[in-house]
């Protein structure tokens, strides 16, 4: 295995110092060329195109750094302008690459890839070769050829203690390169030191947290005032009019009995709508199955509930933080919701899964798909007035997965979407969170 | 008769205790936890239990875990189980050891104290009494399959009732038509739903609801 490790190190270090010496001394070149035609003019076509071209080649590394070295590069490219069309369009692009300090870190690596990023990444293939002389060099020379200039690393080929010491060399360097797994990361800690941004994870992390609380804020607010819109039509409203009625029934009990009992009668129909009001109204806010039971068998509740064949599999090894079990399941609300009016769908199903701290919901539906992620900023998206349309109760009725995806933001959820035309469509969410209580005894 | 009542709500559990009083129910114990409605349970041996799902301490499904653990130790254990929710979910726990006894209303079906106080007696008596708002769920769930788009509107109206838990007699008085016109539309409706036909008001019910499961 560490053999195989060894030589595939070496190998990959042999590639790697090539792409290296080749691509950065070119990118350098083009770079310095492209920035001194600036001043010609030309300089502001070319420069966006070779600060493309030298994001492309350090992206590569960032790949290559995550795939075989297990070392994560961040990039923290600042997001492009709009395109423009014309002269300003084309100052603007290159302005936008020359004030990114990116474009200046990547700039201050390509040197630096080039000379110590090519030792350091031929470095496991020369402990090898090196090796390898060792064993190699004594031999031929014990078989008559004897180059009296012939030297081995300090060794030299005119002395018969030397060359039998060679082969300890050579076994100590092939030692070297077997023993030390981390000599091929050597590469990427270098590129590591020149690409990451300075803080870029903390300043991207705050910049994600202030985002998604604002959206938080913003939805809680805008269900507040649903619910208080709904109870102030609705339910109150109701316990008004029946107050009154019981007044007037009061009044009537003696006097006319059977316009009373006319009354009692109205007044127990209003009781029975304020009250179907209030349940839907709960429903929406917090479903009591969910509150019984926990997520999965609210989701197989609901599942009940739809007007299509739903399949629900998976069991949750206990209850989930309550924020994120309400997220969830009004996510799949959501879902389900619009497979059934839109998909078209003969059945649908849903998978639960609780693994590593990370909750996976997965909604799949054999319908005609199509769905799209709208892009953000688009449509789907919007302000605080646009949340307030996009009620859990109601389902999405609008392309609510724009409003999805920020629901599940505040969690630091992810929303993936699959859904090639004429289907099937596939929504997986995951949200990561804790388990707070293991599940009780539950028949 | 004797009752075991158990609601959490102070205001709830009064009148449920003024209305059974009312209706001739000797109440044997009214608790409003579920560790008091167990003991109760095992001690007092009940005609009926009357039990509201959500129980303290744990506020959730208490009352309903003790009535099914109440049921697992006494098979038959008659329970009518009222909730401010329905759910099918439940309904299907309730119903899915197969024996009589047990019902499931929304609490507001105590508005209409007689069939409220119809609904205990049903149950008490080994039968069923499942809340028109679970029935309509499954029936509409289901009325893309093809067997129940058979039925006639008045067979459905029938097969609703029915299902529910209702008599022939009270079906007939519900739609105010003979009981003999009741006993041709279930005859009707068992052949359509191939189900085998039985007397047995509470086998109907589990034959209804095993049908509509099926799909």
């Amino acid at each position: 295995m560490r053999v195989r490790r060894t030589l595939v190190a070496g190998a990959r270090g042999l590639g790697l110092a090539a792409v290296s010496l080749a691509g950065s001394t070119l990118l350098f070149s083009l770079t310095l060329i492209s920035l001194v035609l600036l001043l010609l003019g030309v300089g502001w076509l070319t420069t966006p195109l070779v600060v493309q071209l030298t994001r492309r080649f350090a992206d590569q590394r960032r790949v290559w750094a995550q795939d075989w070295a297990g070392i994560r590069v961040p990039s923290g490219y600042r997001p492009p302008p709009a395109r423009q069309p014309g002269l300003p369009g084309v100052v603007q692009r290159c302005q936008h690459v020359l004030t990114d300090p990116t474009t200046w870190r990547e700039m201050m690596w390509l040197p630096v890839d080039m000379t110590a990023g090519f030792f350091t990444a031929l470095l496991p293939a020369l402990l090898i070769a090196f090796g390898v002389e060792g064993f190699v060099a004594p031999a031929v020379l014990w078989n008559g050829v004897r180059p009296d200039s012939f030297t081995y690393g300090f060794l030299s080929a005119s002395d018969a203690t030397q060359v039998a010491l060679m082969p300890v060399l050579g076994a100590a360097a092939l030692a070297a390169a077997f023993f030390s797994p981390k000599l091929p990361a050597l590469h990427f800690r270098l590129a590591a030191v020149f690409l990451t941004p300075p803080k870029a994870e903390l300043a991207a992390r705050v910049e994600r947290l202030t985002e998604t609380r604002h959206d938080a804020v913003d939805a809680s607010a805008a269900e507040l005032r649903r619910i208080e819109r709904d109870l102030h039509d609705g339910a109150q409203a109701r316990l008004v009019a029946m107050g009154m009625d019981l007044g007037t029934i009061e009044a009537l009990i003696e006097r006319d009995p059977a316009q009373a009992k006319e009354l009692v009668a109205r007044a127990r129909t209003s009781s029975a709508q304020a009250l179907t009001e209030l349940r839907d109204l709960v429903r929406g806010i917090h479903p009591p199955v969910l509150a019984e039971r926990g997520l999965d068998d609210a989701v197989r509740a609901l599942a009940l509930r739809m007007p299509l064949p739903v399949e629900v599999t998976g069991r949750l090894p206990g209850r989930l933080e309550a924020p994120v079990e309400s997220a969830a399941y009004f996510s799949v609300s959501e879902l389900l919701t619009n497979t059934a009016k839109h998909a078209d769908a003969e059945r649908a199903w849903v998978d639960l899964e609780y693994a590593d701290g990370r909750l996976r919901v997965t909604v799949g539906d054999d319908g005609r798909g199509g769905v799209v992620l709208p892009p953000e900023g688009g449509a789907g998206a919007g302000g605080p007035g646009r949340t307030a349309t996009e009620l859990p109760a109601q389902g999405g009725t609008h392309s609510g997965l724009r409003g999805l995806e920020r629901r599940l933001g505040t969690f630091d959820g992810i929303l993936a979407v699959s859904s090639p035309a004429g289907g099937p469509t596939l929504v997986t969410l995951e949200i990561p969170c804790a388990l707070c209580s293991p599940k009780t005894s539950s028949s | 008769m004797r009752v075991v009542l158990a609601e959490d709500l102070f205001l709830l559990r009064d009148g449920l205790i003024r209305m059974l009083e009312a209706f001739g129910f000797e109440i044997a114990a009214a608790v409003d936890n579920g560790p008091d409605l167990t003991r109760a349970l095992a001690e007092e041996q009940p005609d009926v239990a009357v039990v509201d799902v959500r129980l303290p301490p744990s506020l959730t499904d208490e009352g309903l875990q003790c009535a099914l653990a109440a049921r697992r130790a006494r098979p038959g254990l008659p329970v009518l189980v009222l909730s401010q929710h329905v759910e099918q979910l439940y309904a299907r726990e309730l119903l899915a050891d197969g024996t009589g006894g047990v019902g499931y209303l929304l609490k507001d079906r105590v508005f209409d104290a007689e069939q409220f106080i119809d609904a205990v007696r049903r149950v008490a008596a080994g039968g069923t009494a499942m809340d028109p708002q679970v029935i309509s769920q499954l029936l509409s769930r289901r009325s893309q399959d093809r067997p129940l788009a058979r039925l006639t509107p008045r067979e459905t109206e029938v097969l609703e009732l029915m299902a529910e838990g209702r008599s022939n007699t009270a079906i007939a008085a519900k739609l105010v038509v003979t009981e003999r016109a009741v006993a041709k539309h279930t005859s009707n409706i068992f052949g359509k739903l191939a189900l085998p036909p039985s007397d047995d008001d509470n086998r109907r019910v589990l034959a209804v609801l095993a049908y509509l499961d099926r799909g």
